[in-house]
């Protein structure tokens, strides 16, 4: 692999095709935990951790067990009970061995199991046919850009606790309009490189 | 003895389903697909039915077997349930639709991650007969679908001047290019909710 492509994927995945506002994906824990800065930020941490080690575990297990055995169908199968495997192992290791990342990020991990951003990295990773060099930029750089958008999302969201917004517009409607402008802007970067 | 519809507990439960609490606008479940698969109408459809398939084969599973069912593991039994039946849906358009497997991308296989499915499994079906938990699907996955067609008609109307394919908007009309994209798919949603909130005047959060 040569380090540019590698590059370029980890800044698009960051940027250009931004996985929550280019794919929309991880749209309920991010509508849900960004209310205040700190808990987006222990949320996009979490995710990023996450989305970093299961991307390389499922790209392993994808190319070195289910292809030489044709069980490419059961991916879906198989990569949920990774991410899920993880998730639980990485939550008693880190109660184990740190007490403080524990309590920082302790009660974020299980909500990280259903957060469809994670599967949908894998699935991006497959279906775009990365190679393994590739898809550690991708998975770092899809978490630090979901990070990057929940953060944003939420200094925005506390600056609207100020504001007078339609009473059914408020909550859910008002975070989506604001996140569609984030989008525009996000747009913004694709002159720079894009990925597919 | 005649009893009034509006009291027996099917009825409530399909009005549940379709509009008192209507996944999408009151519970804000499933977003993530509503958002990306409708920009095109035939997408919409395509992946409505493989919501209402799965939400139906979970529904069935889960409440036929909710008393054998141990708590602790249940979440895991969900999902393997949902995986198995995500895995039939993207053989099937694999086998008989693969433009538009193509164009919904990793989204047929995220229906496992589709909260409606998931939230529907846990609040409802392990806790009610196969009968209910059958109408309640069926609801659940109608609303599901007409708000995901309602979103991409007018998302390909502007977007593309066409509705499946066929062209509607006069000759010079000038496609909104931001409605197929990412920002349009938002400004849509948004005023979806704004929409039908008012109409059922619910409070906000």
């Amino acid at each position: 692999m040569d380090i540019t492509s590698g590059l370029k994927i980890f800044i698009a995945s960051i940027f250009t095709n931004n996985i929550l506002f280019a794919s929309f994906l991880g749209m309920c824990s991010f509508l849900v935990c960004s209310n205040r800065i700190s808990t987006a930020l222990g949320l996009g941490s979490a995710v990023t951790f996450v989305m970093f080690f299961t991307t390389i575990i499922n790209y392993l297990i994808y190319y070195y067990i289910l292809v030489p055995l044709g069980l490419e169908f059961l991916s879906f199968i198989i990569f949920i009970a990774v991410i899920a495997a993880f998730v639980q192992f990485v939550e008693m290791f880190v109660e184990r061995f740190s007490p403080d990342l524990y309590y920082a990020l302790g009660i974020f991990l299980p909500l990280i199991t259903v957060n469809c951003a994670i599967l949908g990295a894998s699935l991006f990773m497959v279906i775009r046919e990365y190679s393994f060099g590739e898809t550690i930029f991708f998975g770092l750089g899809s978490g630090l850009g979901w990070a990057l958008a929940i953060t944003l999302m939420a200094g925005l969201r506390e600056k609207t606790g100020y504001t007078n917004v339609p009473r059914p517009l408020r909550g859910t409607g008002i975070v989506m309009l604001i996140a569609g402008i984030i989008a525009m802007t996000f747009m913004g970067f694709a002159g720079m490189m894009s990925v597919q | 003895m005649a009893v009034k519809l509006s009291n027996t507990r099917s009825y409530n439960t399909v009005m549940d389903g379709l509009w008192r609490d209507h996944p999408i606008s009151s519970m804000v479940l499933g977003i993530c697909s509503a958002l990306a698969v409708s920009n095109k109408v035939e997408n919409a459809l395509a992946m409505g039915a493989g919501v209402i398939f799965v939400l139906l084969a979970t529904g069935i599973i889960v409440s036929v077997l909710r008393k054998l069912i141990p708590r602790r593991v249940r979440i895991i039994t969900y999902m393997v349930t949902i995986a198995s039946f995500t895995i039939i849906v993207d053989r099937y358009l694999d086998a008989f639709y693969p433009e538009i497997r193509e164009a919904i991308g990793p989204y047929a296989g995220l229906i496992i991650t589709n909260c409606i499915i998931m939230g529907r499994a846990e609040a409802f079906y392990i806790q009610n007969n196969p009968f209910q938990s059958i109408l309640d699907a069926l609801a659940n996955g109608v609303s599901y679908t007409y708000t995901l067609t309602s979103m991409a008609l007018i998302r390909e109307l502007l977007g593309f001047g066409t509705v499946l394919g066929f062209r509607i908007m006069p000759e010079g009309f000038t496609p909104w290019v931001v409605m197929v994209m990412a920002p349009g798919a938002f400004f849509v949603l948004a005023v979806f909710l704004w929409v039908t909130r008012t109409m059922a005047r619910v409070e906000p959060e």
